[in-house]
């Protein structure tokens, strides 16, 4: 495939956004053709928010994504949201410790990933995102420990580089998690 | 080439501006543009330019005006309700030939309306952005490389032709990242020897003013103008075409929806539709010729837009309605899907 869309969805504050610089960066250091782009607006306080990311060997033409050949669900009402307009033969990951139920369609493949119990549980509770996306980087490439740093670093500004290393180690949790 | 970085389209643009040399920046936030104002209050103390958040658009429009009478590269940017407020000050600054660069990254109208993208400040930037005879260059971005690139351009040609440049953008072009090369050549202002900055005793004062009450005085300056505009007609128009050359319907897009028209105009030719695109970048000096041309070859030109059909109107003009016109749109904050535009491609197609 030439093009991949994604749609990353949570609640506000759980680094939706960041998740998506992060898949963002990963295309751009592979010289390919990105998009991003936010949901803005009233949503993002409090309510969901959402991203779109495209990643493509050709120039992206539309930046919008409606529907996804993978979508990351960081909650309940994002999962609800979204699954129907996901590909068939698509991907549906989703932190499996908000997300009270199962995927109901049968023609995607899906990752759930307790992320946030997780995250909890090794002493980052803000970085549930990052361990889902650990798993998306194992599952859709290889996880590169030294592609992954150059990317963080691409992503977070010097002035934080002291969070590079916990952020990797979250990314290879999530990655390790079968 | 310099390594290319993810930066919004909003930050594309305060970061051109920097490289193009403009060190004074007047604003008031506002969705979705309020990343320029936040770029230029973090970079400007930092490189001895001024950043100043106005107590309102209509100060922020008129500090434009100050700086830029005396010759220095100045910019404001806004969302569409802000820039009604800015109107009186377009005019002004229209009225003593000034140089300025305003953004426009649109929101839904009218009135507050709502914060999502939007076209439909395309007759106020292209027709009635204030009072009297006057016109803006009107540039549409459709990349965040767009975004810095036309900047740049925009100080010059405002420079070139001491008329404000306006930056027609909307909510999607200015809240997406895409990888962006800032590695591009800046032209130096030109010399401005009718700027206020100071006789030193050794020259008459320079005036910058908009009002003359003698009609004969005040009707030599606009057809002054006009012969200008003329020349910028000649000389500016940009666009680019898609696909056009076995075209026999084609797409009239600019800024977010020509994106939307890309994908479509892929499906469309897939199933062996031959459609293309021509894509304004200068709306004013809008693109006459090319739709003219195509007007002799295709059957239908569909024109895509976030308005209720705005530039639909200047395709009508420019085609001299030899061939139909139709609209495919969505407004109010919404955007056309791939879908729509394709549908509406095979409706033509019958």
């Amino acid at each position: 495939m030439s093009a991949k869309q994604y749609l990353l969805s949570g609640f506000g504050g759980q680094g939706i956004l960041f998740t998506g610089k992060m898949l963002a960066y990963k295309g751009l250091i592979e010289d390919k053709q990105v998009s991003w782009l936010p949901s803005y607006g009233p949503e993002m306080r409090g309510g969901t928010a959402s991203c779109s990311v495209i990643i493509s060997d050709e120039p992206v033409g539309s930046p919008i994504v409606s529907k996804p050949d993978i979508l990351v669900a960081m909650n309940l009402p994002s999962l609800d949201k979204f699954e129907d307009s996901v590909v068939p033969g698509g991907m549906i990951f989703y932190d499996s410790s908000l997300v009270e139920r199962e995927v109901k369609r049968t023609d995607v493949k899906v990752y759930p990933v307790p992320a946030t119990k997780l995250a909890g549980e090794n002493g980052f509770p803000t970085l549930a995102n990052m361990i889902l996306m650990g798993k998306i980087f194992k599952t859709l490439d290889e996880f590169d420990e030294e592609q992954v740093k150059k990317t963080l670093t691409k992503v977070i500004s010097a002035k934080r580089a002291d969070m590079i290393d916990v952020n990797l180690k979250a990314m290879s949790l999530g990655a390790q998690f079968e | 080439m310099a390594e290319k970085i993810l930066m919004k389209g909003n930050e594309a643009i305060a970061e051109a501006a920097i490289l193009a040399g403009c060190r004074h920046y007047f604003g008031y936030p506002i969705t979705p543009q309020t990343e320029v104002a936040a770029y230029m209050a973090k970079k400007m103390p930092k490189i001895g330019g001024t950043f100043l958040q106005a107590e309102s658009e209509i100060a922020a429009i008129n500090m434009v005006y100050g700086v830029a009478s005396t010759g220095k590269r100045v910019m404001t940017s806004s969302s569409s309700p802000g820039i009604s407020l800015k109107g009186e000050g377009l005019s002004y600054l229209a009225g003593a030939d000034l140089p300025a660069l305003v953004v426009n990254v649109q929101r839904g109208g009218p009135g507050l309306g709502g914060i999502q993208p939007s076209q439909s400040d395309y007759f106020q930037a292209t027709r009635g952005a204030g009072h009297g005879d006057f016109h803006m260059i009107v540039l549409a971005p459709s990349s965040v490389q767009e975004m810095a690139e036309l900047t740049v351009k925009g100080f010059e040609l405002a420079d070139t032709y001491r008329m404000t440049t306006m930056i027609l953008a909307d909510g999607t072009m200015g809240q997406m990242m895409e990888p962006v090369s800032l590695d591009f050549a800046v032209k130096e202002a030109p010399e401005k020897p009718w700027a206020t900055t100071g006789t030193k005793m050794e020259r008459e004062h320079n005036i910058v003013n908009s009002l003359f009450l003698a009609p004969e005085a005040l009707e030599k300056f606009n057809f002054a103008r006009y012969d200008r505009y003329r020349v910028i007609e000649e000389n500016e128009t940009m666009y680019e075409e898609y696909m056009m050359d076995d075209a026999e319907i084609c797409i009239a897009a600019f800024g977010i929806a020509a994106r939307v028209a890309k994908n479509a105009i892929n499906e469309a030719r897939k199933e062996g539709i031959k459609v293309g695109m021509i894509r304004p970048i200068t709306l004013w000096p809008f693109p006459k010729a090319p739709f003219a041309k195509a007007a002799e070859k295709v059957k239908s030109i569909i024109s895509v837009e976030l308005s209720m059909g705005q530039m639909i109107e200047d395709v009508r003009l420019a085609t001299e309605c030899k061939v139909p016109v139709t609209l495919c749109n969505r407004v109010g904050g919404m955007i056309p899907s791939p879908e729509q535009v394709l549908e509406a491609i095979r409706n033509a197609q019958k």
